[in-house]
């Protein structure tokens, strides 16, 4: 109880302080959560909403259960391919991307990867059936049915959003081996509390924790109103 | 009545290899109002939905206004046309959403005065910003019927539109769909198990069984004195489904 006591009042104190490396920490994790969130969703989200729209997916019987797999990726298996990539002897590897923010984006969107397209196709394929061809019958183009598609499964889209934000600002596995949790280069705020756990800084530890979840519930809360709001149109 | 709007030629449509559409010859013309009745599994509703452009017949010509229907074919063109469906699906967001959707999707403003008098005349006056698929089902095909006429289409495909309503509803719809034709010179094509609506609505009626154009002819010859025995049977109820 004292530890967790004295964890809240360093966390409290790190932020009044704007404690340069937490800032520097804080800004990384979420340059890295944000931007492999977007990526995700750029690609992922059209794959869905295909996906979903098609009558006949090629090879349905092994696409839908390998993305389905894929929502289930161990993150540190993920780690391991990329860093296999990005490695000198790898395929990227003139890239010289390992152990710099890219690779842990790149990480990152692998994870959300398949959350989203998992989601979206789910959410795209929960809409009334009659529904496409009803919008077809008053007159739009694919790209407005598939827009239209997407606005109807917009509540399930949030769901995707918020499941990838989640899965991938609390993920320490992946972005440990491809970033290698270098000070001021590539340290998140989960590699920092493994850092900081074994070095025995228990109450900063603690206190970079509870950082981490405020900053995930304000993102949760700020996506839920937008959520609401939606529903409500 | 003008000339054919649309104008089939041994148009046929298959789904799996089994043939349910053979139609030999068949015009609709300019500013009609032509029922389609048939038993259940006759074609009807593979007929409207390539009049929609939704489907591409397998083999046959389908001309529209004198251009070949196809895929490939002009949005605005496939735009003259609009349909109901017998089970109308709303979009998630409210009434007013649902009606100004059409306009959405052609890039124009649904205007306020256009907008009042729909709902005027739908009796959903008090229901504006309500969720329209909270609606009851008359209520959603009447949201329905005006979110395909409001554009004003050239052609109106009904597919059974008024089988699950009420008597009132039915009515209403029947109103509505009447007051186009008349108003707009809107040609309307309608599906119907119900004779009695098809005598009420249509100037000419058509008789489809098992795929096959049996007969097509004045509404009023078609119910009076119809040329072919599976028409008369038909009239008469004693058609074996």
């Amino acid at each position: 109880m004292e530890v967790l006591f004295e964890a809240l009042l360093d966390a409290f104190g790190l932020i009044i302080d704007l404690d340069p490396e937490l800032r520097a920490i804080v800004g990384l994790t979420l340059r890295v959560t944000g931007i492999g969130l977007v990526l995700a969703m750029v690609l992922g989200i059209p794959i869905g909403v295909g996906l979903g729209l098609s009558k006949r997916i090629p090879a349905a019987g092994c696409v839908v259960p390998l993305i389905y797999t894929g929502m289930g990726l161990p993150p540190v298996v993920v780690g391991l391919f990329v860093y296999l990539f990005l490695s000198n002897q790898g395929p990227l590897g003139d890239f010289r991307w390992l152990f710099t923010p890219t690779a842990m984006i790149i990480a990152q969107t692998i994870i959300a990867l398949p959350l989203v397209i998992g989601l979206t196709l789910t959410a795209i394929q929960s809409i009334d059936p009659m529904l496409p061809l009803q919008v077809r019958a008053l007159g739009a183009t694919r790209g407005q049915l598939a827009w239209t598609m997407l606005a109807e499964a917009r509540l399930g889209l949030f769901a995707a959003i918020v499941a990838a934000f989640g899965s991938i600002i609390s993920e320490v596995g992946a972005v440990m081996l491809v970033g290698g949790n270098i000070a001021g280069e590539t340290r998140v705020l989960t590699t920092a509390i493994v850092l900081e756990t074994r070095k025995g800084n228990i109450s900063l530890a603690l206190a970079l924790g509870l950082i981490l979840l405020g900053l995930a519930f304000l993102a949760n809360l700020v996506m839920y109103r937008l959520q609401v709001q939606g529903a409500s149109k | 009545m003008g000339q054919a709007i649309y104008a089939l030629e041994n148009v046929q449509q298959n789904y799996d290899g089994r043939c349910v559409l053979d139609i030999e010859s068949l015009s609709v013309m300019q500013g009609e109002v032509l029922a389609i009745v048939g038993p259940s599994g006759a074609g009807k509703s593979t007929l409207l939905r390539l009049l929609n452009f939704l489907e591409a017949p397998f083999s046959g010509s389908l001309t529209f206004d004198g251009e070949t229907a196809s895929a490939e074919m002009d949005i605005e063109q496939r735009r003259r046309v609009t349909m109901v469906f017998q089970h109308p699906v709303m979009l998630k967001r409210s009434l007013d959403a649902n009606l100004h959707f059409g306009f959405a999707l052609r890039g124009e403003k649904l205007s306020e005065e256009l907008r009042a008098e729909w709902l005027q005349r739908l009796g959903l006056m008090g229901l504006r910003t309500q969720a329209a698929n909270k609606l009851s089902a008359g209520e959603m095909q009447r949201v329905a019927l005006a979110r395909a006429l409001i554009v004003e289409p050239d052609v109106l495909l009904l597919d059974e539109p008024t089988a699950n309503l009420d008597p009132a509803n039915v009515a209403l719809m029947e109103k509505i769909v009447r007051e186009e034709n008349e108003k707009n010179h809107t040609t309307i094509v309608l599906v119907t198990h119900n004779v009695f609506q098809a005598r009420r609505l249509a100037q000419r009626t058509a008789l489809l069984i098992d795929g096959k154009l049996i007969e097509i002819t004045d509404t009023e010859q078609f119910f009076e004195q119809p040329e072919t025995e599976q028409t008369a049977a038909f009239v008469r109820g004693e058609f074996i489904y």
